[in-house]
């Protein structure tokens, strides 16, 4: 009894200590002085520009990822094919390199001095961000749609098959929706981590201000100048929209399940 | 009819069907029998289209269908387990066939009540296949595929998931569902006593190739090897030869042709009872007996009795079995 108490407890002091605490304190932080101070500094055009630019990049990056994640899910599980092993193994590379080190091969490959020249501006413009973006939120799909697709087996699909479906239909009517939940908790994820990115957008966005600035960049930006409630206003702002992007999710499972 | 010729499968270095031929013919229920590894539900999948035989023909209803998709081929597939579609009610999983089709909302409607009363499911419509028994999944299963009114129905050992009991009520229900619709039906299962039970007709296959085919009472009375003997029913050996364990008798007295042997347990199971035996040469025997032909006999543990076999496999002890059997050909049974 005494050491399953103390489990918990231990469990709870570490959780509240390292993720509590500190979002707690930044959001007591941004409202200290008034909801006014904080609508003021997340109203100034730069915080606006960078937070459509955020959705923006999440609203490019998430459903390309999307597709492509539940595509390359079935190729993986369903498919068979030489080389599968290596690239199940290159789609865990984000996860693996570090952010910045995306930005600076991004940079290599696109940049003035890179080996692919594309008639716009990709550097230091969307593009780029959107690539970079892409880039570091590719797994999260495919990572939570493989196992469902495994446990969930092919047997409904070839039933469908000898009901007369074809694949599409198959894919529609059978496939799509057994697949609904880990496909939408990979893009609550995805869009967390698109909405988070720092380190590879950082390198990519050339830091122009009311530019090239995200939600991220501006935090960074405005605490290097000293503007400490501004930089807390913005990461609230951040928080908030993770935290509601969890909770949306968490709901609807609730009233499906 | 279903029409196979010398179809065979390899999956890597397994040979799961090496030149299976086999005819099954209108309105009949065909069980194919045999162990695990037989090649039994590969065949079947073969007839649905599911698998692709490396070669070999398929015909259904006198077409060639070995190069069609199992959407075209006319087949309701009933899996071992289930395979219902978890999002949908029971009602949509049966109306599956049909809405693919794009039959009329009313005539869907109606075609699923009537399937649902047929399968004894009215009143579960609405729910979702996890809220239904293992047995109530495979009768909604079955319903879904005769509801696009295949012209053979394919079941993958349909009763394997389910308890003893259900299996027992449902092999009977089947039979009776049979008896009212039909439709060409095969099944595929491991259990002889299924298999006898259930079907008119059995096909006992092993390692890849087909063993026998015929009635029930053919395949137990005239089986063609020692394989299809041993496999549908129990078996003992007198002097090196197969016989089933009730074909044995036993006397006090010796007799033309009979061989001396020692009790060695005789064991009461009801009406009927077993008795084990040695030969002289150290070759154990098990008779049945019923329990009046039992009491005749008097036995006790290290009597001294004359037992030969009254009718007998005439075929080589298993340890000589030739191999691999050769497939009979169509029409020569027994």
């Amino acid at each position: 009894m005494l050491s399953r108490w103390g489990l918990r407890g231990a469990v709870l002091v570490y959780l509240g200590a390292l993720l509590l605490v500190p979002t707690g304190l930044v959001f007591y932080r941004t409202f200290e002085h008034g909801l006014g101070a904080f609508w003021d500094s997340v109203t100034t055009p730069a915080a606006q520009h960078a937070f459509q630019l955020t959705l923006e990049l999440a609203a490019i990056a998430v459903p390309l990822n999307t597709i492509f994640g539940i595509a390359m899910a079935l190729a993986l599980v369903r498919g068979r094919w030489r080389g599968k092993a290596l690239v199940e193994a290159i789609i865990d590379l984000p996860f693996a390199v570090s952010p910045v080190i995306i930005g600076l091969s991004l940079l290599l490959v696109f940049g003035r001095e890179g080996w692919i020249h594309l008639p716009f501006q990709v550097m230091f413009a969307l593009p780029g961000m959107a690539l970079a973006t892409i880039f570091v939120s590719l797994p999260f799909v495919v990572r939570e749609v493989v196992p469902v697709l495994r446990e969930v087996g092919d047997e409904q699909e070839q039933a469908a098959a000898t009901l007369g479906a074809t694949g599409w239909q198959t894919f529609r009517r059978i496939t799509l929706p057994s697949l609904r939940w880990g496909v939408a908790y990979g893009v609550v994820l995805s869009v967390a981590r698109a909405i988070g990115e720092f380190g590879a957008v950082s390198v990519v966005s050339g830091h122009i201000a009311g530019k090239t600035d995200t939600l991220t960049l501006l935090v960074q930006e405005r605490f290097e100048n000293f503007d400490v409630r501004g930089a807390y206003a913005a990461s609230a702002l951040l928080a908030a929209i993770a935290l509601a992007t969890l909770f949306t999710m968490t709901l609807t499972r609730r009233r499906t399940a | 009819m279903i029409e196979i010729k010398d179809v065979t499968k390899n999956f890597g270095d397994f040979a799961a069907l090496k030149g299976v031929s086999l005819e099954i013919p209108d309105g009949s229920l065909t069980a194919l029998l045999g162990p695990s590894g037989s090649g039994k539900s590969t065949l079947l999948r073969v007839i649905a289209g599911l698998e692709q035989p490396d070669s070999g023909v398929v015909c259904i209803s006198g077409d060639d269908v070995s190069a069609l998709p199992p959407q075209q081929r006319g087949i309701g597939f009933v899996f071992q387990h289930y395979a219902a579609f978890k999002h949908m009610s029971v009602r949509d999983n049966v109306a599956f066939g049909l809405s693919i089709r794009k039959r009329p909302k009313d005539e869907i409607r109606s075609r699923v009540d009537e399937l649902l009363r047929v399968v004894g499911l009215d009143g579960y419509a609405e729910r979702l296949p996890s809220q239904l028994s293992g047995g109530q999944r495979q009768r909604m299963a079955l319903a879904r595929a005769l509801a696009v009114e295949p012209s053979v129905l394919l079941l993958d050992e349909p009763f394997g998931a389910l308890d003893a009991k259900v299996r027992a009520e449902l092999r009977t229900w089947l039979r009776r569902l049979h008896d009212e619709v039909h439709v060409t039906t095969v099944l595929v299962t491991h259990d002889q006593e299924e298999a006898m039970d259930i079907a008119d007709r059995v096909a006992v296959l092993d390692h890849g190739t087909i063993q026998q085919v015929g009635a029930p009472r053919e395949l137990y009375d005239e089986p063609a090897t020692p394989f299809v003997m041993s496999f549908l029913g129990p078996v003992t050996t007198v002097g090196g030869i197969m016989v089933r364990p009730h074909d044995v008798s036993i006397a006090a007295e010796p007799g033309d042709r009979a061989l001396e042997a020692q009790v060695v347990r005789v064991v009461h199971l009801g009406f009927e009872v077993r008795v084990e035996l040695e030969l002289a040469l150290g070759e154990q025997v098990s008779v049945q007996l019923t329990r009046g032909e039992a009491e005749q006999l008097e036995l006790h543990d290290g009597d001294i009795v004359y037992v030969s076999a009254s009718s007998s496999f005439q075929a080589p002890p298993p340890a000589s079995r030739p191999e691999p059997a050769a497939p009979l050909p169509q029409g020569q049974q027994g």
